[in-house]
């Protein structure tokens, strides 16, 4: 054994730690100061959510969906109400579908702009989550004004949306997307062509086509290693064969393509919030049956059967009958899936989440293998994760 | 759609005989069912036939029956970017025969398949690294089998005099409630007409 031979040895990464994104423990074996085998500990933010969902109405488990992404929680409730619509062989009204599009672009937007600006603060650049932030905050602010809660919205309904867009919404979101771009304009300057940005990205954890394929990767992540696969486009759901948008691709499938993926994905985001509001239909916002909406508040005052059905479906929920589905949407991370089964009665009997994020992390293993101590922050900056959907 | 996934799925069944149970297109979603055995064969004939071409494997997840002879069913969901198709594969097992791994198939299969192993103590032979993913170092059971109670068997607290975490039995100021919602009124009764309606 000459001399010089490094000895290996393993490293603790996490499970508090402020480029894990969360909390998120890795074991890493180390040569000197390259990696040899990242080992991930995930579940430390485990809530049993598919166990939890088991044991409530369908009704009650929307909620569920916003605290896993709790970046973009509106996307999650939408593919949720999309499984259980499907069982029941109904379909949102038009005007709720475009909400619900609407919001989920404005949930793509807050998301990527956490990711790429915290990405982004990871590799040493700082002003761009401060310009991120206060635009974050503006959508928040709609959020806000649309279902009461930043964050947390609880706002799509199974057949609909909980209510209408208030007065005067339309037109400031409207007028956000006038001057995002701007601010958007600013955040790429600082970034795109920054000589320590490009270092710390360019040719760090490239993914190729194959291994994209083969380690279920999804989303951005997907794209940025030159696959033009969005699920908006090859398998539309809601209104979005009625919107115009392109699909942006990476080319090598490194750090600094997925970031430019997601860049770009939020051009097109911004395209879509306009196009929703240009053509958002008027009409009701939910399904006018009241074995599975409840009717207005007002009606609940004189009519009796009105109280009837609120009564039973705050109580016993409604029944959905038999069967199974495994319904997806794009959620700014990628495929996002509920595999519900039914088995005819108010509670579902199984509620599998597909979080794209899971698949992704599993990569950093094979990412991160060969690269330096400090690429492997880049590595899970770059591949967009939140724990709420992983350890569910 | 529809019909392309119906000869989809006549097409694996014809060349698949010996595997495949069945076949069926629920809400236009292909399902087949095949022999827990065969699935690492079964998947590798959906990855690389020219016809099927499922280059990603989405998801594996289980589904509790205890009422079924072969309790849990591994679901594996395979997309085909190419042709623009899902599958959904369905295989059964009992509680102590293992099902074979499909991480040499899929490498995504790892963590899926830690996952299925975690949740409701399906074993995969030949898996290499099957240890539990989500639940607590040193957790025991399997939470998503229907016989595990929604709120567990431990809870866990700091405890100030021995400096440090302790786990002790789940102590529930109130039993949990889980009521039964199936609605007496509905077919039950005899001689009921409206059961009928």
């Amino acid at each position: 054994m000459s001399e010089s031979e490094i000895k290996s040895y393993s490293i603790n990464f996490g499970p508090q730690h402020p480029a894990a994104h969360g909390v998120m423990r890795m074991v890493l074996e180390m040569s000197g100061e390259v990696v040899d085998r990242v080992d991930t500990h995930i579940g430390l933010l485990h809530r049993g959510t598919e166990k939890l969902i088991e044991y409530k109405t369908y009704m009650q488990a929307v909620p569920y969906f916003d605290r896993l992404d709790y970046v973009c929680p509106m996307n999650q409730e939408h593919a949720f109400c999309l499984a259980v619509e499907k069982l029941l062989g109904i379909e949102a009204p038009p005007r709720a579908q475009f909400i619900r599009v609407l919001y989920d672009e404005i949930g793509r937007v807050t998301n990527h702009l956490l990711n790429t600006t915290s990405f982004a603060l990871d590799v040493g650049a700082m002003s761009p989550m401060l310009y991120g932030f206060e635009e974050r905050e503006k959508l928040m602010a709609f959020y806000e004004r649309i279902s009461g809660a930043r964050l947390h919205a609880a706002f799509c309904r199974i057949g609909g949306v909980a209510a209408d867009m208030p007065a005067g919404l339309a037109e400031d979101i409207l007028a956000w997307t006038e001057t995002f771009p701007k601010v958007l304009a600013d955040i790429e300057d600082l970034l795109n062509e920054n000589r320590i940005f490009k270092q710390r990205t360019i040719d760090i954890g490239i993914v190729s086509a194959q291994e994209a394929l083969d380690w279920g990767f999804s989303g951005p992540n997907l794209r940025a290693s030159g696959l033009a696969w969005d699920l908006r486009k090859s398998q539309p759901y809601a209104v979005y064969d009625q919107l115009d948008f392109d699909i942006p691709i990476g080319k090598n499938g490194d750090c600094y393509d997925r970031f430019n993926v997601r860049i770009e994905e939020i051009k097109q985001s911004v395209r879509l919030i306009r196009q929703c509001l240009e053509k958002m239909p008027e009409g009701p916002v939910r399904i006018d049956d009241r074995k599975i909406s409840p009717p207005p508040r007002a009606e609940m005052k004189s009519s009796m059967e009105a109280l009837i059905h609120h009564f039973k479906l705050f109580t016993e929920g409604f029944h959905v009958p038999a069967g199974e589905t495994y319904t997806v949407i794009e959620t700014p991370k990628g495929e996002f899936g509920v595999y519900l089964i039914s088995d005819g009665s108010n509670r579902p009997y199984r509620c599998k989440i597909r979080p794209p994020a899971f698949a992704h992390l599993q990569g950093i293993d094979f990412m991160s293998r060969g690269h330096m101590l400090a690429d492997v922050v880049a590595n899970i900056g770059s591949i967009d994760i939140v724990f709420g959907e992983i350890d569910r | 759609m529809t019909q392309a996934l119906q000869d989809l799925g006549d097409y694996i069944s014809a060349a698949l005989s010996q595997e495949v149970l069945s076949t069926a297109l629920p809400k236009g979603e292909l399902v087949i069912s095949v022999r827990a055995a065969a699935i690492g064969k079964v998947l590798m004939f959906l990855r690389d036939d020219t016809n099927c071409q499922f280059k990603q494997l989405m998801d594996i997840t289980a589904v509790d029956f205890p009422e079924r002879e072969q309790r849990f069913e591994v679901v594996y969901n395979l997309l085909s970017l190419k042709h623009n198709q899902r599958i959904r594969v369905k295989a059964s097992t009992h509680e102590d025969t293992p099902v074979p791994t499909v991480t040499g198939i899929f490498s995504t299969a790892d963590w899926f398949e830690r996952e299925v192993w975690d949740m409701f103590g399906v074993v995969f032979s030949d898996h290499p690294d099957l240890r539990r993913i989500l639940t607590d170092y040193g957790f025991e059971g399997h939470p998503l089998r229907k016989d595990f109670p929604l709120t567990g068997f431990v809870e866990r607290r700091y405890d100030d005099e021995q400096k440090r975490v302790v786990y002790e039995p789940v102590k529930l100021v109130q039993d949990f409630r889980n009521f039964d919602f199936l609605s007496p009124w509905e077919g039950l009764l005899p001689g009921d007409e409206k059961a009928e309606g």
